[in-house]
């Protein structure tokens, strides 16, 4: 399994300005040249009223590893709802890669193969599959019904999967049925599931809720690691755990962005600390 | 294709399968009683129809309360067949089939047309239901009716269904259905000759149905399948269409059951709206339930053992057989959610644990 080249990572955003704008007839293909991965732009979703998302901007740089904190029913579950196409937003756009196709009008599959994976909140495995199935199942590659009904692994494909299982530290499991995994290892498993699926971006919605210190770190050793090969996002309430892989933090705040930038700076926004860090 | 076929089965396994079908197929000619003969390729139907039932349900987790409808479409096509293929033979030695000429009907309704053709009629026979399966499950499947309401909305198929075929307009022969059959392919149906080929073609669709299980439970298809039964929305994500995923898997299940309905009807001689009724299906669910679902060996056996005793109890004691199949389902539900199958690591553990104790100096 070949990972999608990556083109480099554009300057900083300091340098942008000083850039000089580019004077073409025809435009370069934007995805060629663009710092950008993920656009979501004037987001807006409302349950029964209930405003979940309100007009939410933010885009993410290729290869970032972003940490969105907020407190319960800030809006990032439903924030990953509508990027992945589970939830059709009432107005605003998502698009990756290129500005070319709206993700909010796709279905779940479609933009599951255009390159975004995500981990649920609860730990969420085939369990009736065994491990190595679990991976076999989430692999890149064409995923129509008569394709599936033929398809065999191929060599290069058993030797991503035990790569996976051997950084996730499940390849003596790979046997065992998923459902049978400890908790930390089912949150693990579905991390495995979407390096497998190797996409662009990926969504992880609190990967350390109920792991033990040990497991938390190496957790977050994995997901720092991954970073510049796949673009990442992460949810998490664990304070602790944001401070130790966190560069640049997003904070939500019933539905709007509520704050935007390095950990550092983040921490010592007064609002920030009112409505969420609190002490 | 050697690796795909021990992926299916170990070799022992094979083995042990061959065996088995070849003794099936062979089983009216290896002395099985010529009374017997249509009554066993009865079992055979429900043998295939019961893997049709355990494909969507065991392993898509679609529960269908309305495979019977499949099954009578197939018989009905069948039953066309037969009763076309002897134009002109009936009481009233009409070109008619018997009941339109009791209806006073001129013409032969424009859907009876070219059922005299034996090729035809079968082709129509699978592709009718296949097709009714097809948009039927497009359309439940693509609006995420799923559970105990796709269940439902299955039984009401087929309850409407059972009403339709009752009017004597819809042109099926009403509440009588279709009967009098007298030749298939210019045999005649009450020979023993016949009815043996009959039973031999039923065990080969039969074994022919369980090959096609196994390869598609044991594809990375049948491991979407269940995941899909586990987890839809994580399948989703995973980049495929759990619609057409189930679409699928529906509609050849439904072709199954069909084929195991054309072959039944010769069989048993007649076909009526009394196959649809939705306690028929209900019951094909249980054969399943019974057996173990989620497994194919397990659908065949409930299927042989609640037949089996049906057939047995109801000309033994007749009142007692309803009695008994409620309790059945009950007992299943309760104490064997996985059904006999189930049981067999537990007998194993125990069978063990006296093989154990009774091993002199060891203690477990």
């Amino acid at each position: 399994m070949s990972l999608m080249p990556i083109p480099p990572v554009m300057d900083d955003d300091a340098d942008a300005s000083s850039r000089p704008t580019p004077i073409l007839a025809v435009p370069i293909p934007e995805a060629a040249r663009q710092p950008l991965v993920l656009w979501v732009e004037n987001l807006s979703v409302s349950f029964d009223g209930f405003k979940a998302l309100d007009d939410v901007t933010l885009t993410l740089d290729r290869g970032e590893l972003r940490c969105l904190i907020g407190p319960n029913g800030a809006g990032k579950t439903t924030l990953m709802d509508c990027i992945t196409g589970k939830t059709r937003p009432d107005s605003g756009q998502v698009f990756l890669d290129s500005r070319l196709t709206d993700l909010t009008k796709l279905s779940e599959c479609r933009i599951a193969e255009l390159g975004i994976g995500r981990k649920f909140q609860r730990p969420t495995v085939f369990q009736g599959h065994t491990v190595y199935e679990n991976c076999e199942l989430a692999l890149k590659g064409k995923k129509g019904v008569f394709r599936t009904l033929f398809a065999r692994l191929s060599g290069a494909e058993r030797k991503r999967i035990d790569e996976i299982l051997e950084l996730i530290g499940l390849a003596e499991h790979a046997g065992r049925q998923a459902g049978l995994l400890a908790h930390g290892q089912k949150q693990w498993l579905e991390i495995g599931m979407l390096l497998a699926q190797d996409p662009k971006v990926l969504l992880v919605d609190e990967p350390v809720a109920g792991m033990t210190h040990a497991e938390m770190e190496r957790t977050a050793d994995l997901l720092k690691s991954l970073a510049g090969k796949h673009t990442i996002v992460v949810v998490e309430h664990d304070m602790e755990f944001v401070r130790s892989i966190a560069r640049r933090v997003t904070v939500l705040h019933e539905g709007k962005v509520l704050a935007d930038g390095p950990m550092a700076q983040i921490q010592k926004n007064p609002r920030v600390v009112e409505v969420y860090l609190g002490e | 294709m050697i690796a795909r076929l021990r992926e299916m089965h170990a070799p022992r396994a094979w083995a042990l399968l061959a065996g088995a079908a070849l003794a099936t197929t062979l089983l009216p000619f290896l002395g099985l009683p010529d009374h017997l003969v249509p009554l066993f390729g009865k079992f055979l139907c429900f043998g295939i129809a019961a893997l049709a039932m355990d494909l969507v349900w065991g392993y898509a987790g679609i529960l269908s309360l309305g495979h019977g409808l499949f099954f009578a479409l197939g018989g009905y096509g069948m039953g066309m067949y037969l009763m076309r293929s002897i134009a002109g033979e009936g009481v009233y030695r009409s070109n008619l089939p018997d009941f339109m000429v009791f209806l006073d009907w001129k013409e032969l309704p424009w859907y009876w047309h070219g059922f005299q053709s034996f090729p035809f009629a079968i082709a129509m026979a699978l592709a009718v239901p296949g097709l009714l399966a097809l948009v039927f499950g497009w359309f439940a499947f693509r609006s995420r009716i799923r559970g105990v309401y796709f269940s439902i909305v299955t039984q009401a198929l087929t309850y409407a269904a059972t009403l339709l075929f009752f009017q004597n307009a819809t042109g099926f022969g009403g509440n009588n259905g279709l009967t009098d059959f007298k030749r298939i392919l210019g045999w005649p149906l009450h020979a023993p000759e016949t009815r043996r080929l009959l039973y031999v073609a039923s065990a080969i669709a039969l074994v022919g149905t369980y090959l096609l299980c196994r390869f598609v439970v044991t594809s990375r298809l049948g491991r979407v399948l269940t995941a899909v039964r586990d987890a839809e929305l994580k399948t989703r994500f995973c980049g495929y269409e759990s619609t057409n995923y189930k679409v699928f898997v529906w509609t050849l299940s439904a072709v199954l059951c069909a084929m195991a309905g054309a072959l039944y009807v010769p069989q048993v001689g007649i076909i009526n709206p009394s196959e649809m009724q939705p306690s028929n299906s209900i019951e094909m669910a249980i054969w399943v339930a019974v057996g173990g679902r989620g497994t194919l060996g397990g659908a065949l056996l409930g299927a042989w053992l609640v037949n089996g005793g049906k057939s047995w109890l109801t000309s033994a004691f007749p009142s007692a057989w309803l009695y008994a199949f409620g309790g059945l389902f009950v007992a299943v539900t309760l104490f064997l959610p996985r059904g006999l199958v189930g049981l067999l690591p537990k007998l194993k553990l125990g069978v063990g644990r006296l093989a154990g104790q009774l091993r002199p100096g060891r203690q477990t």
